[in-house]
């Protein structure tokens, strides 16, 4: 056996592409759990088309992800390749275009065939025709040596192939030095009971660990040592299962049962098939007929008490606008989380963007306002559900909760919060009698819109509460009683009201601007899941020479109280977003600051070095 | 013991399968059996708010009302733990009266709402209030779910087959070619029954009756209370401003008895001035039709036959212009475990079987790795 070289390397970015169904999403969590394991910092980008089983072997049908894995602290999914991985010619194709040059290619032959090829839009064969000279290429018949390795098993050639993803995640877990353990005892667990197909993908797992180590074909293993993250206990996580798990956190910390409202949307459902399993944590869920009936009875169950959510993304936030709008006059808690898509209309499901910011913020009818938190990298879902779930307990308001495609299915190391030191949330339900009819020596009558003087937030009485049965409804109310009124100077004065509650929100924490020189001139300001690539970006920025402040908005709305201050304190101020300038548009419109907008809708995160050359010519104009 | 075989043993104490049923019967309360009963005495004031009633003078709204605040008290329930829910229209008003608890909400999605409610807190006697309007038109699609899911709540429909609150457009139980401002040549569509409506989307009980009988309308919210899971109520309301008469055929002591079927459970369908018609299946088509009521072979009304085909037939006896014909009564009532009662047991069994949840644990999850 040949003796291997060992080189060590800082970071690679590695993306498996494939068919739909080559099952390339299940080999790259799996390749991420070990990775996370591992202890490396990381990072992905799940990248899949809306159709199930678009047509095997063309572009449409190609799913991918990608894995950017380091020994030191990462922000993104990295932006292109060092290592693609491709399972037929359509992968091939669809992903070659994103590899720099000097990239390793390990490529699936078995499907060359000219009919293949043919299929996915080559004219020539690129493994014959030099078009790949720039790159590394490996050529294994991954397909058919798998089956080889299977013989034993007496499976079909159909079923045996379906292995190859395995073996494939086998043979890159050696390159990496990466353990395989984790991913035998996942094998054994999903297959329990079938332990023919188990034993099978154990043995091609272990099949392609062993071509790496034996073939001259794989001169060089690569080493990534881990991390050096702050001390603590880790897993990995994805933004949906942060959610969720925020959701939970949220819940018991509030003393209030979960009740999610939902409806399957893409890329939202996940949320309600994690909090499904959760009945434990005396979490409800109910599967509504469609987006309107799942506010409608997330608002129901909050009026009797509970923590009302709903989960979707932005054509159900279209749907749900007029019951968010009832629940800002009724005045109760709920959670409205939209992980936002491409759009308009159907859009890009499976494809990220921010383009709902206005829509959560306006898209209702008559002033309507709603507090906004927003989700900066997939574990910080976990703090922002605990944060909206304050807001909308505290001052009885509906809270949208903006996560994104990309943030719902990437992943990164999370870590793990101790339970003991989660805020606490007090729903401080009302007991007794809050006002004095005239004449009555002490309160007798329950006036349901008698406002805290401090936070403005009505009391909230429950259903079962003797001695505080109230109506309430989308009709204008009385300040104070709660009765209808068509009183127009009250109108006036609700209106102001409900806004001046939703500005005075308390605890939102100063915007903090990281300028480690403290004479930048250009502020870089994003908010959501640019949090990562912008970082990624400045840093680069900052390595070439340049001093640049860089801030993050988690608090659409209200914002932080210094935020105009901020912007006002630099000569100029860019303002990336994955839209065409909506936070610009709010920002000028508020602060009357000249912000300078970059704006990308296309369904991926920025790439850190296309930022970085952006940030560098406005640096460079100044 | 299986959590299903608990539900069903619970949702039977009380109300047996095959039991005639009246209110004048003592058949338990079962879909009140969570609820906290009050041993203080209640009248009818005590459930009236101290809002203005605003209908128009002669609506039938008025007569509804009274009758729920006049049975209310007979349910002994504590008031705290009684809530109306509303969508939009003229009877979607009904909370604002009552001295419960109560919201109105929007156009349609009261069944929604009160599913929410309803699910998560068994503790509350859960009425919706709806229209025609806003429960078959803008609202279908939730009716239709919260009587397939068997939701514990009552739905009160007030049907006066036109839209009152936005002033006199046609509704979709308005009768075809209904001359209205929006349809000044006449409109273009068949109405729907809400009766058979219900029983074709599953719903457990389902019956019909008319404002302005007082005692046969409270008979069948009593019953309608004592249900386990959704209970719709029909209630035919005459909207004197817009609809004047509707039902004045079913009304008016000159044709009323000619027209009306009063359905009586355990008892064959007869109507008629003289009693003298019945409703008996013709053997070969098996279809439902009106002969003497001497005819051996009447059909028998049985509410609690598992089978809806019966109920669907009588449902269809009425005109649908003119709703001669029209049954009154409990078309059908049966048992079948209601949703947020297997919603509980889900959480029951998952505690059960793994114990309450440890939150420290769900986060930790089973692939950790420790830095420092
Ligand atoms: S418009 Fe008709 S239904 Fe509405 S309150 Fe007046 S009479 Fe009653």
């Amino acid at each position: 056996m040949t003796v291997k070289q060992v080189r060590e390397i800082d970071r690679v970015v590695i993306r498996f592409a494939g068919d739909s169904g080559d099952g390339m999403q299940l080999t790259g969590d799996r390749f991420t759990a070990e990775t996370a394991s591992f202890g490396n910092d990381l990072s992905t980008l799940p990248n899949f088309p809306a159709e199930i089983r678009a047509p095997a072997g063309t572009m449409p049908g190609v799913s991918s992800f990608q894995l950017h894995f380091a020994n030191y602290d990462i922000l993104t999914p990295g932006d292109a390749p060092d290592v693609l991985v491709a399972m037929n010619p359509a992968a091939l194709r669809a992903n070659a275009g994103d590899l720099p040059k000097g990239a390793t290619i390990i490529v699936d032959t078995a499907d060359f065939t000219s009919r293949a090829l043919k299929k996915a839009g080559y004219e020539s064969n690129p493994l014959e025709d030099g078009s790949l000279s720039a790159y590394k290429v490996h050529t294994v018949d991954l397909s058919g040596i798998t089956m080889e390795a299977l013989t034993p098993f007496g499976l079909s050639r159909k079923e045996a192939s379906r292995s190859k993803n395995m073996f494939a995640l086998g043979l890159v877990s050696w390159m990496y030095g990466r353990s395989i353990d984790g991913t035998v005892n996942f094998l054994e667990e999903k297959f329990a009971g079938k332990e023919n197909i188990r034993d099978a993908n154990i043995a091609a797992l272990r099949a392609g660990w062993n071509y790496g180590e034996t073939t001259e074909d794989f001169a060089v293993r690569y080493e990534v040592k881990p991390a050096a993250l702050p001390s603590g206990t880790y897993r990995n996580i994805t933004g949906n299962l942060a959610l969720s798990y925020g959701m939970i956190a949220a819940a018991k910390q509030s003393g209030l049962p979960l009740f999610l409202g939902s409806y399957p949307i893409t890329p939202a459902s996940d949320i309600l098939h994690e909090l499904s399993k959760h009945k434990r944590f005396g979490v409800r869920t109910f599967q509504a007929e469609d987006e309107v009936a799942a506010i409608g009875a997330a608002l129901g169950a909050s009026f009797g008490g509970a923590l009302g959510v709903t989960t979707t993304s932005g054509p159900g936030v279209a749907l749900k606008g007029e019951t968010v709008g009832l629940a800002v006059s009724l005045e109760l808690p709920l959670v409205l989380v939209d992980v936002q898509r491409g759009g308009p209309s159907t859009g890009m499901p499976t494809k990220t963007e921010q383009a709902d910011l206005l829509q959560v913020l306006y898209g209702r009818n008559g002033e309507s306002p709603v507090p906004v938190v927003a989700a900066s990298s997939p574990s910080d879902c976990f703090d922002a559900a605990i944060e909206a779930v304050r807001i909308a307990v505290t001052y009885r308001t509906p809270v949208v909760l903006l996560s994104d495609g990309y943030l719902a299915n990437g992943s990164e190391p999370w870590h793990i919060p101790d339970v003991d030191t989660l805020p606490a949330i007090a729903p401080g339900f009302a007991t007794e009698p809050n006002h004095q009819a005239d004449g009555d020596e002490k309160p007798a009558e329950f006036w349901p819109y008698l406002r805290d003087p401090q936070t403005l937030a009505r009391p909230w009485a429950v259903p079962g509460t003797a001695g505080l049965e109230h109506r309430v409804g989308g009709i204008e109310k009385l300040d104070g009683a709660g009765s209808i009124s068509y009183d127009p100077a009250n109108h006036d004065r609700m209106v102001r009201l409900r806004q001046a509650k939703v500005d005075g929100i308390a605890g939102i924490p100063d915007l903090d601007v990281d300028d480690p020189n403290g004479d930048a001139q250009l502020l870089v300001l994003g908010w959501g899941s640019t949090y990562g690539p912008i970082g990624a970006a400045v840093r680069r920025a900052r390595r070439a020479g340049h001093s640049i402040a860089q801030a993050h908005l988690r608090h659409l709305n209200p914002m932080p109280a210094n935020t105009g201050e901020v912007l006002r304190s630099y000569d100029r101020v860019l303002v990336p977003e994955m839209n065409l300038g909506q936070l610009a548009l709010l920002l000028r419109g508020r602060y009357l600051v000249d912000v300078v907008s970059y704006n990308r809708v296309r369904g991926l995160p920025f790439k850190a070095e296309e930022l970085a050359d952006v940030i560098m010519e406005e640096v460079g104009s100044l | 013991m299986s959590g299903a075989a608990t539900s069903e043993e619970r949702a039977r104490t009380g109300a047996r399968a095959g039991q005639p049923v009246s209110a004048s019967t003592d058949i338990g309360m079962p879909g009140l059996r969570d609820v906290p009963a009050t041993d203080a005495p209640q009248n009818k004031k005590d459930f009236t708010s101290d809002q203005e009633v605003r209908w128009c003078p002669g609506c039938g709204d008025y007569a509804v009302l009274a009758s729920v605040q006049g049975f209310l008290p007979d349910l002994g329930l504590a008031r705290e733990n009684i809530v109306f829910v509303s969508g939009i229209g003229c009877s979607s008003r009904f909370p604002y009266y009552m001295n419960t608890y109560g919201m109105h909400s929007i156009h349609g999605r009261a069944p929604a709402i009160a599913t929410g409610l309803a699910a998560s807190r068994p503790d509350l006697s859960v009425w919706v209030v709806t229209g025609d309007g806003d429960a078959l038109s803008i609202g279908g699609n939730h009716l239709i779910h919260a009587l397939r899911r068997n939701v514990n709540m009552t739905i009160l429909l007030f049907n006066n087959r036109i839209y009152g609150l936005t002033k006199g457009q046609y509704s979709p139980t308005s009768e075809q070619g209904k001359v209205t401002k929006s349809t000044p040549m006449g409109s273009l569509e068949s109405p729907f029954n809400p009766v058979s409506l219900a029983l074709g989307a599953e719903a457990t009980f389902v019956a019909r009756t008319i404002d302005s009988d007082r005692a046969h309308l409270t008979s069948v919210l009593s019953a309608a209370a004592a249900h386990r899971g959704t209970s719709l109520v029909e209630i035919y309301q005459n909207c004197n401003i817009f609809n004047d008469g509707a039902f004045e055929i079913l009304k008016n002591e000159d044709s009323r008895d000619e027209v009306l079927i009063r359905l009586e459970q355990g008892e064959p369908v007869r109507f008629g001035a003289e009693g003298q018609y019945g409703v008996r299946r013709d053997p070969a088509s098996g279809g439902f039709e009106v002969g003497p009521s001497d005819d051996p072979n009447l059909v028998v009304h049985d509410a609690t036959d598992d089978d809806p085909t019966q109920a669907f037939g009588l449902s269809r006896l009425a005109d649908p212009g003119t709703l001669a014909r029209s049954p009154i009564g409990i078309f059908r009532q049966v048992d079948r475990p209601a949703y947020g009662d297997l919603m509980a047991e889900q959480l029951d069994e998952a505690v059960a079987a793994k114990g309450d949840g440890d939150l420290g644990a769900l986060l930790r999850g089973s692939d950790t790795w420790t830095v420092g």
